[in-house]
């Protein structure tokens, strides 16, 4: 079956390359370097969406993997300065796109090339202060309340379960301010929304309120395969997830959930942007072009399980379908100007908060 | 003076290799560190070259203080834990047959090819409440029901010492095979117990390679970073962990070159210190 599949698009690549794309594919000596978060996230990009990118375009991909949390940024610093690109294109947090933004890590792309750029809402279209553009949004995805059916048969509904007596040493959260938006949870759980995180005081404010809930962290979580694994066996039965790989794992008889607690689930994203170091502007504006289309947006959610970056009305996904990845609900927006701009004070309180 | 140089058993330019090794792997890195912990940090961003102590001082806080405190504690009980096992545990494997000796120091070798989230996560579902040891305690009757030790300061100690238990007793192992056997037996011949023998002779004779052994564990618990993650709570987290989530998750470079400094320094003065205290009493060192 695979073999089939791969030699079909084999002779789909020479064909497509000499009708549509004749003068890219002579002018690469290689392939265009497309970074993903490594693990799933890759496996999918590598299934569903790069084979079929070459086919169209003839643009041969070499899928590189990153790592999560801004390590990657990190790499494609220091790389730049020695200009090299170990990925021409990159799939950077909101954290990591604004931090490379602020030192001219990405290059500018030119939006007469991007004919879907249209497709995408403002808040997915990147511009520097100067209003050149130089990303767009991939993907998005929810971090909801997940827990193990088996010692939750009832779905909680609000994030308040997290300061549940009944759920002390019970609960597993991501360790970091950054990646966990735990500030952005408990301001909408408990201070009717995240504008009390504008001022300092405000985040003191709501980083007490977080700190009541530490007799029910068991686990402060780094690596999501510790988590997931702990959820999945109920040794940590609650906790805050993912909603896509939560549903995945369900979907293979795992006795987990995710629920959109009222609240609403954090809604996050990444985006595709460049490093200034790469050789391959063109590929790679072409490539950042393919993902903002619809049809792609919605295989992306079908297949891989992330939420359309792209607006509803633009996709086929039936109700179904797009109950599995998103939802209606209004989400609980991440504060990204608490991790750039506040982000060493940020930091600072909240590892004195968790560690103190 | 010429005349040992051409006595010497080994040609002295042989010297050059692991000379340019170390300034060109450990030198010229720990000089771009130390140039990074002073580089002027762009909040938001990156870092640029400078020189800028906030770093600095922010690590003298009572906070990274504390952290380090606890560094120190928690890599000094994995190394006084890991070297009380393994010195006993050499001294009876030196009593053994060849064949059985090098069956056993083959094994404990295989234990360090396990790489740190293998032993991390081992141990993790050893103390879990669902698969774990708690399970056979709870049928054995002595818990009502099953429970989790982990994360805790002992699942930490354990994935700790099962970790740098081989370094130690390499590091025991050739002064123990060494070790004369008739000053254990005069002890016994004028009436010492086994016990008085190995506490009052093979101990003190060992005083030497004991320290060496406790000062290797101590420095390899010190740089552990994943363990205190995975096994141990935040307020285990070592100062490694804290340098990793500077370095990988903030980008905030200058904080954690100046954290990974002082970590450093703080290693040598402690290193320093057990080896001046050593030679004080008298043990070549």
């Amino acid at each position: 079956m695979t073999m089939k599949r791969r030699s079909f698009l084999l002779s789909g690549v020479a064909g497509a390359a000499a009708l549509a794309a004749p003068s890219l594919l002579r002018a690469q000596g290689t392939s265009l370097k497309v970074g993903t978060y490594g693990g799933y996230f890759q496996d999918s990009f590598n299934q569903h969406i790069f084979p079929d990118f070459t086919a169209e375009t003839g643009i041969a991909v070499e899928s590189i993997g990153e790592p999560t949390g801004e390590a990657w940024l990190v790499q494609l610093e220091q790389a730049a300065r020695a200009n090299q690109a170990p990925a021409d294109v990159s799939m950077m947090s909101q954290v990591a796109r604004l931090k490379g933004e602020a030192s001219s890590l990405w290059a500018p792309l030119d939006e007469t090339k991007l004919t879907n750029l249209g497709n995408l809402p403002e808040h997915f279209v990147h511009r520097t202060a100067d209003s050149r553009l130089y990303g767009t949004g991939a993907v998005s995805w929810y971090i909801t309340l997940v827990t193990n059916t088996e010692a939750y048969p009832e779905a909680p509904t609000t994030w308040g379960a997290l300061w549940d007596p009944a759920n002390a040493d019970r609960i597993g959260l991501l360790a970091l301010a950054s990646n966990s938006f735990l500030l952005e949870i408990t301001a909408a759980t408990h201070f009717g929304g995240t504008d009390i995180l504008g001022t300092e005081e405000g985040v003191m404010q709501v980083l007490q309120k977080l700190a009541e809930a530490k007799p029910n962290v068991r686990l402060w979580y780094r690596d999501e395969g510790q988590f997931q694994q702990a959820l999945e066996s109920g040794e940590i039965p609650m906790g805050q997830y993912y909603h896509d790989v939560t549903g995945l794992a369900a979907a293979n008889g795992q006795p987990v959930r995710s629920t959109f607690p009222a609240e609403g689930a954090v809604l996050d994203s990444g985006s595709w942007v460049v490093s200034r170091a790469s050789q391959m502007l063109d590929q790679s504006q072409v490539f950042i072009d393919y993902m903002a289309r619809p049809e792609i947006q919605a295989k992306l959610s079908r297949n891989v399980g992330t939420a359309p970056t792209v607006g509803r009305d633009l996709l086929d996904l039936t109700d179904a379908e797009f109950a599995a990845v998103a939802s209606d609900a209004a989400p609980i927006l991440p504060r990204y100007d608490l991790y750039t701009d506040r982000a060493d004070w940020v930091n600072q309180m909240w590892s004195e908060m968790i560690t103190g | 003076m010429a005349q040992a140089r051409d006595d010497a058993p080994t040609p002295g330019w042989l010297g050059v290799v692991p000379g340019a090794a170390l300034l060109l792997l450990f030198l010229i890195p720990f000089g771009i560190m130390l140039a990074v912990s002073v580089a002027g940090r762009e909040p938001g961003g990156f870092y640029q070259w400078g020189f800028d102590l906030a770093g600095y001082r922010r690590v003298m806080s009572a906070f990274v203080g504390g952290i380090l405190l606890t560094s120190v504690a928690i890599a000094a009980g994995a190394a006084l834990i890991a070297v009380a096992l393994a010195l006993p545990f050499t001294v009876l494997l030196a009593g053994l047959s060849r064949r059985a000796q090098t069956a056993i120091l083959v094994a404990l070798l295989s234990v360090l090819s396990l790489s740190e989230v293998i032993v991390g996560f081992s141990v993790s579902t050893l103390l879990s409440r669902t698969a774990g040891v708690g399970n056979l305690l709870a049928w054995l009757g002595l818990t009502a029901e099953p429970q989790s030790y982990t994360p805790s300061l002992f699942a930490l100690m354990t994935g700790l010492t099962y970790l740098s238990f081989p370094y130690a007793v390499l590091v025991l192992y050739p002064p123990v095979a060494r070790l004369d056997p008739e000053l254990g037996q005069a002890s016994r011949t004028m009436g010492a117990s086994p016990l008085r023998t190995f506490a009052g002779v093979t101990v003190p004779l060992l005083r030497a390679p004991i320290l060496g052994a406790l000062i290797l564990v101590f420095v390899f618990a010190l740089g552990s970073y994943l363990l205190p993650q995975v096994l141990g709570r935040p307020e285990h987290w070592t100062l490694s962990v804290h340098i990793t989530d500077q370095a990988i998750y903030q980008s905030n470079l200058p904080l954690a070159a100046a954290m990974a400094a002082v970590l450093l320094l703080a290693t040598l003065a402690l290193v320093g210190l057990a080896l001046l205290v050593a030679r004080d009493k008298g043990a070549p060192a």
